[in-house]
């Protein structure tokens, strides 16, 4: 365990800044406050989403969860119709949009651990049949507008021109640690990561804490969803989709083992940090779609091979 | 913690496997000759095979993969590569050694994807899910280079025998039997041993002396090799060439592997489960879409199905817990 005293985090961040200002050097222009601020948000949607990915992640057990990206969809249009466009009827649709949400993570949860299905293809299985309700409730045409509030949200400078989703973005962190590290779930939630026979034998609960976790991922998918609606203004069927894997790379890029029982809300932080501004730097370069893909998918790939590595057998 | 390492019990494992898989196979068919009476007409039934076809190939590669305890992310876009890499080597009006060059090209792009996939895997020791995630947009920009519309022309003696059926016998059902064929050949070798060894333990292959990271190498190879023939087999099915063709393939792969009872852990299940993994997931399909379902309900109640489908061996487990 030697390896992870370099702090990951560090790492992480250090990266992002470095990025950034490679982007102002390659390109001159980028590196200004309204880009950075720019950045902030969209890297604030990812990490939202990434959020619960975090802890998925950190519960062991293979842990994966690929419906993040339906379920940020399904959160979004739900408000979308529910809301549709009042202020007045925003909170309740948020309220159903997270109950849903929550749901569909207690199921996964629940195939997870009592049917003992592998997470992957759990969340997978989960992922259609969130895509099938999708087109049940929508029956094809996407009615509603978005809630001005919303809007206000993600575009308004609140504080020294910080919109105010950013700010909800630094409320969740501290949310996240205090959930992490200071509350029974979480010192649970690194025990079952960790070895789950062990924190058995030591009463944690264990298909209790995977049910909550999968159940709080969804949850923040979400809510994801629903502060994205307030950047798009729209929806459309794979909203959603494009943040599946990036939020398990996030989770990785931000140093969690993906073996479960280590890992930190902070990273994840940095990780959606350094994958936003290397995905806003591809954009401003104008390289065609296939340079950006193969430069996006070689950066991850050094990301990883820098400290994503597992250990030998030899060792 | 060390397991030690002996000849698996053949006969437990072909019981558990894909057994399940096969029941709900005869169920699928059985519902679709009451839904659709013409079922097992030649014509119609070669022509819905022949759908499955491509995903048949890319899911026995993926199995490979999983057997050794790893997962591939980029078979879809290996897929697509090798599907662009062939269509533009073809040209316009190719030679017979133009197209033996172009299907040969296909291949070593997907040996050469699957090697990339396997290098980063077993020899720099990074995580599966992650890498090939991480790989396939590599892959899948490459194919964006080489091809950036869909396109190509592929000459009618080429695609007539994807659309024939030898012996009265669908083309579909021949790569199936080649491929259980030559799985069954590999099956006699040394090299299915060590697959299932490094799947199941890879700690304790390493210490017996099978030479894990080449296995896992291999594994990814393989899976290369096999994505590529199902991206030539899009080709001579569709007679264009397409760089976003194989992107929805690589989790109905994943899909079938399961549900033929290979697990994702590795080191226990096999091909033929795949094999009728695939099916499986098509005759749901074509129940779905036979059944009067309301268009807007299908893809909710065809993957509610699958997701029960996936379920079931936990769901039968459960109850046997309860019982007991």
């Amino acid at each position: 365990m030697k390896r992870f005293t370099l702090n990951p985090v560090v790492i992480a961040l250090l990266l992002a800044a470095g990025l950034f200002a490679l982007g102002g050097v390659i390109r001159p222009g980028f590196a200004n406050y309204t880009l950075a601020l720019n950045i902030l948000r969209l890297a604030a949607f990812l990490a939202i989403v990434a959020a619960g990915q975090t802890l998925v992640v950190i519960s062991g057990g293979e842990g994966i969860d690929l419906s993040v990206g339906a379920v940020v969809t399904l959160g979004a249009i739900l408000v979308f119709r529910i809301a549709n466009g009042s202020n007045a009827l925003l909170l309740p649709a948020l309220a159903l949009a997270l109950l849903v949400g929550a749901l569909i993570g207690a199921i996964n949860g629940v195939g997870i651990t009592l049917l003992r299905v592998p997470p992957l293809v759990m969340t997978l299985g989960m992922t259609g049949v969130v895509g099938g309700l999708i087109l049940v409730i929508t029956q094809g045409r996407l009615v509603g507008a978005p809630a001005p509030a919303l809007n206000a949200l993600v575009s308004r400078p609140l504080v020294f021109g910080i919109p105010g989703v950013v700010l909800l973005w630094l409320v969740l962190g501290g949310l996240m640690w205090v959930l992490l590290e200071r509350t029974v779930y979480g010192k649970q939630l690194f025990a079952i990561g960790m070895n789950r026979t062990t924190a058995r034998l030591s009463g944690v609960r264990v298909p209790l804490v995977v049910i909550a976790t999968y159940a709080l991922s969804s949850m923040l998918a979400a809510l994801g969803g629903v502060v994205l609606l307030g950047y798009t203004q729209n929806v459309f069927l794979n909203l959603g989709a494009p943040y599946t894997l990036p939020s398990i790379a996030a989770v990785v890029v931000g140093g969690t083992l993906i073996a479960g029982g280590m890992g930190s809300y902070w990273g994840t932080m940095a990780g959606a940090l350094v994958l936003t501004i290397l995905t806003s730097l591809l954009t401003a370069l104008t390289l065609p779609e296939s340079a950006r893909q193969i430069i996006y998918g070689l950066t991850l790939l050094a990301l990883l091979a820098v400290y994503g590595r597992e250990r030998g057998l030899r060792q | 913690m060390q397991r030690t390492l002996k000849r698996p019990n053949f006969a437990a494992w072909r019981q558990q496997s894909f057994v399940f898989a096969l029941i709900l196979l005869v169920l699928a068919v059985a519902v679709n000759v009451q839904l659709q009476p013409n079922f097992f007409k030649p014509s119609i039934l070669s022509g819905n095979l022949r759908t499955y076809l491509p995903l048949m190939i890319l899911a026995a590669g993926q199995t490979i993969v999983v057997l050794a305890g790893g997962i591939d992310l980029s078979v879809g876009a290996t897929v697509s590569l090798a599907n662009v890499v062939a269509v533009q080597t073809l040209g316009q009006n190719p030679s017979a050694g133009q197209i033996g060059l172009a299907l040969l090209a296909g291949l070593a792009a997907g040996l050469a994807a699957g090697a990339l996939n396997g290098l980063c895997v077993a020899y720099g020791r990074l995580q599966p899910i992650v890498t090939t995630f991480a790989t396939s947009f590599v892959i899948g920009g490459a194919a964006l280079a080489i091809m950036p519309s869909p396109g190509g022309f592929v000459p009618e003696s080429l695609s007539a025998p994807y659309r024939s059926n030898p012996l009265a016998i669908p083309m579909t059902l021949w790569v199936a039997a080649a491929l259980l064929g030559l799985w069954a050949l590999v099956r006699q070798t040394r090299y299915r041993r060590y697959l299932y060894a490094v799947g199941s333990n890879p700690l304790a292959a390493y210490v017996t002396g099978v030479p894990v990271a080449l296995i896992r190498l291999s594994s990814y190879m393989l899976s290369g090799l096999l994505a590529a023939c199902a991206g030539i087999a899009l080709m001579l099915s569709n007679s264009t060439g397409d760089a976003l063709i194989g992107t929805t393939m690589t989790l109905d792969s994943i899909v079938a592997v399961v549900l033929g009872g290979t697990r994702l852990s590795g080191g226990h299940g096999g091909i033929a489960g795949s094999l009728i993994g695939v099916f499986v997931v098509g005759f749901m399909r074509s129940i779905i879409s036979f059944a009067n379902v309301p268009s807007w309900w299908q893809t909710l109640a065809n993957s509610l199905i699958i997701l029960i489908a996936l379920a079931g061996p936990g769901l039968w487990a459960l109850i046997r817990r309860r019982n007991v």
